[in-house]
């Protein structure tokens, strides 16, 4: 199993954010976690990629049967770990070409491979921002300075697609994107797709699941998964309204 | 309050040393004695400055006072110091070099000489003799003696430094190097004094480094006066790489004519306690300032910025963009002031300081001050002082990147707004190629005479983007 999340409890200052949380990947699946504004996503896959500020209070994540926890980010984004941003952060000044060539040999460096040469590095720098349709005048920039919004999230899958990473969370990568710029994302996540890696998406709307087919859902819902299914869930969660499922959960409480 | 003259060390000297340089130097040029003179008044009157004053509140002289100094008023054998302090001449960058060793002027054969279009570069003591009427013209007109201790000390008691003259229309193809090299058998004092004219229309670039080649302790006090005519440019820099026990005090004094360019950036990497000083008077219309600096400090060290723009017509613009980066227990104090005149109408000025702080022992004072007396003008300023944004360390160390690398990435980076400004392209290499190394804390003052030794390290990240 690649990715498994046993009985989740995190909190923020203080504040139970995820309840117990439980999920497993294995290699080639596609899961999709849907939920509402607030619920806990973000601060899910935060958790997994390793950002600092979460109590974990129950719980454990394994990841290849290694306990991720214990691992700083950049020892987990080594292990295979890519988190696509909600929101990138801008970084003035440090070059989108510095950016990915310093990680790509970092992470080679961790996997006992020699750095890349130039010559190599440039060639899948070409090839891989043509996946996304990023044009060079982007590329040549500060990473995410001045991109737009469709840009930024065009440039996540980029940087998967550079780094060629083992488990991608993109968390609502979707958001904010026209219809043309959605199909070149999920596009690109679709190619990479292999049946040694895995694909969590995170999202907010049913929209992005007609480019990206899960082979999962999973409803997260007050800091808990409260329903998981196949595609199809997708189709009656958008049908029915995240009203319905807390009328569903609160039945099962009651 | 004066503080008394017996609790200085280094005051002791001073008089015996003025008697001296007045005798040795200045004989041929007739107002020099005279000159000698009232500056060693003016400096008896203003004494050191002390804590007290408002601009030296956080700048704390007396550690580096606290100790005998030497004139460097011996002869040395040239020969000795070319071999020992200068051995290394590979120049990636094709330029003219001038040393200082010990503030006075190093030469092979001719201390002081024209090259072609009649620019005249070499020993200011050598310019008294043979262009006395040049420097009757300029020398002393824009320091300010009876104000600025430093100047009136550095007055009386400076042996020598660089002369360069470019005469009109003129282009100086390759940038000019003066490199001062302190540090000696014992601990020096060091007066530079260097005089820069530029005629109408002539442009210049000046590689001003001030580097060690040891860790003795040395005082340097250094004052460059700068002419800029009708039309000229001069872009210019300060590259300063000094040991730990060493203290600058480096002035730059400009007065800017109509349509004038100053560009001057000052690279500090290193050093015990540096006081830069840059004074600009913008004095015709369409006059334009651009003031930057980068500051690197650890340790103890202390480092002060202090800029002057003076807009004294209309239709002048100035931008000043000084950012540092503080670490362990290393202070840094930053004081900009512009002064806009009554009749600087359509001024446009711009200043910022930016400050990241890695402890919480380091310190920064920093003082943006704007003193504005005609009605239409456009002035800001803006100082901030942070830490790493924590966001962008979290999203560079997703992507593979150790902490250190990203913590590195993120200083380069918020320093690079000013290298980035570099004109000359080996210049800048090498500059990044320094603040890296510093970053890592691989820079040694070994890494002297700035563009002298070896050639820029390759980056082991960095790629040509035109490739694309
Ligand atoms: N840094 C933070 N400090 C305090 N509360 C936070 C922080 N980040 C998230 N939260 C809270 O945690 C809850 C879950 O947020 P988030 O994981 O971003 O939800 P989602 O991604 O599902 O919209 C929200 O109530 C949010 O306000
Ligand atoms: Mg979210």
């Amino acid at each position: 199993m690649l990715l498994q999340v046993k009985n989740l409890h995190v909190s923020i200052n203080g504040k139970e954010i995820l309840k117990g949380v439980n999920l497993e990947v294995n290699k080639g699946e596609v899961h999709a976690i849907m939920g509402p504004n607030g619920t806990g996503k973000s601060t899910l896959a935060a958790v997994i990629a390793g950002k600092n500020g979460y109590e974990i209070t129950q719980g454990e994540i394994l990841y290849n049967g290694k306990n991720l926890l214990d691992m700083p980010p950049e020892v987990r984004a080594q292990e295979g770990i890519f988190l696509g941003f909600q929101y990138p952060v801008e970084i003035p000044g440090v070059s989108m070409t510095n950016f990915m060539r310093t990680a790509l040999n970092e992470i080679r460096k961790y996997h006992g491979q020699e750095p890349m040469s130039a010559k190599d590095f440039l060639a899948r720098m070409t090839e891989k921002k043509d996946l996304v349709e990023l044009t060079s005048k982007l590329t040549n920039r500060s990473v995410n300075e001045g991109f737009s919004g469709g840009e930024k999230k065009k440039n996540e899958i980029f940087q998967m697609a550079m780094l060629d990473p083992q488990l991608s969370i993109l968390d609502e990568t979707d958001s904010g994107l026209d219809i043309d710029a959605l199909r070149i994302v999920a596009h690109g996540v679709n190619k990479l797709k292999t049946k040694e890696n895995a694909t969590v998406v995170i999202t907010h709307y049913q929209r992005l699941l007609d480019y990206i087919v899960p082979d999962f859902v999973h409803v997260l819902f007050e800091g808990k998964v409260v329903l998981s299914g196949g595609k199809e869930l997708a189709l009656e969660l958008e049908e029915k309204g995240y009203d319905w499922i807390k009328k569903e959960t609160e039945n099962h409480s009651k | 309050m004066k503080i008394e003259k017996n609790a200085i060390p280094a005051l002791k000297n001073i008089p015996h040393w003025f008697d001296i340089v007045s005798d040795k130097n200045g004989n041929s040029f007739t107002g020099l004695r005279a000159y000698r003179q009232s500056a060693f008044e003016d400096f008896n009157r203003l004494g050191f400055p002390n804590k007290k004053m408002e601009k030296w509140r956080h700048t704390d002289l007396s550690a580096s006072l606290s100790f005998d100094y030497s004139l460097a008023t011996q002869d040395f054998n040239m020969q000795d110091v070319l071999s020992d302090v200068f051995e290394c001449d590979v120049h990636d960058l094709e330029s003219f070099v001038v040393n200082l060793y010990k503030g006075r002027f190093v030469f092979k054969e001719n201390n002081l000489f024209t090259l072609p279009k009649g620019v005249i570069v070499g020993s200011i003591s050598a310019a008294f003799d043979q262009y006395p009427e040049l420097i009757e013209k300029h020398f002393g007109k824009y320091g300010k003696t009876d104000k600025n201790a430093f100047h009136a000390l550095n007055s009386a008691l400076f042996l020598d430094g660089l002369f360069v003259y470019v005469p009109k229309n003129v282009i100086v193809e390759k940038p000019l190097q003066l490199i001062n090299a302190v540090g000696a058998s014992d601990d020096v004092f060091v007066q530079n004094r260097n005089l820069i004219v530029l005629e109408e229309g002539s442009q210049l670039t000046l590689i001003h480094c001030d580097d060690s080649y040891n860790y003795k302790r040395s005082f340097t006090n250094s004052l460059t006066e700068v002419f800029i005519g009708d039309n000229a440019s001069l872009d210019h820099y300060r590259l300063q790489n000094i040991n730990n026990n060493s203290t600058l005090i480096s002035s730059l004094v400009v007065e800017q004519e109509r349509n004038a360019q100053l560009s001057t950036n000052s690279i500090i990497l290193n050093g015990g306690l540096i006081r830069n000083e840059t004074y600009t008077k913008l004095n015709g219309e369409g006059a334009n300032a651009s003031i930057l600096g980068v500051y690197l400090a650890d340790k103890n060290q202390h480092i002060d910025n202090q800029v002057f723009v003076d807009h004294a017509v209309p239709n002048c613009t100035s931008n000043e963009q000084f950012k540092g980066i503080l670490d362990d227990y290393a202070r840094a104090v930053f004081n900009g002031h512009i002064l806009v005149r009554k009749d600087a109408q359509k001024t446009l000025a711009y200043q910022n300081n930016a400050n990241i702080i890695l402890t919480d022992k380091a310190v920064i004072n920093t003082k943006p001050f704007l003193e504005i007396y005609a009605d239409d003008v456009k002035c800001s300023h803006g100082a901030t002082v942070g830490q790493l944004d924590e966001n962008a360390l979290f999203y560079i160390r997703q992507r593979g990147i150790s902490e250190d690398n990203a913590r590195m990435l993120l200083m380069y980076a918020f320093a690079a707004d000013v290298t980035q400004e570099i004109k000359i392209d080996s210049l800048r290499d090498r500059i990044e190629d320094m603040v890296k190394k510093r970053l890592r804390g691989e820079l040694s003052i070994c890494d002297q005479c700035v563009l002298q030794c070896s050639s820029p390290e390759k980056y082991n990240f960095e790629i040509d983007m035109s490739k694309i």
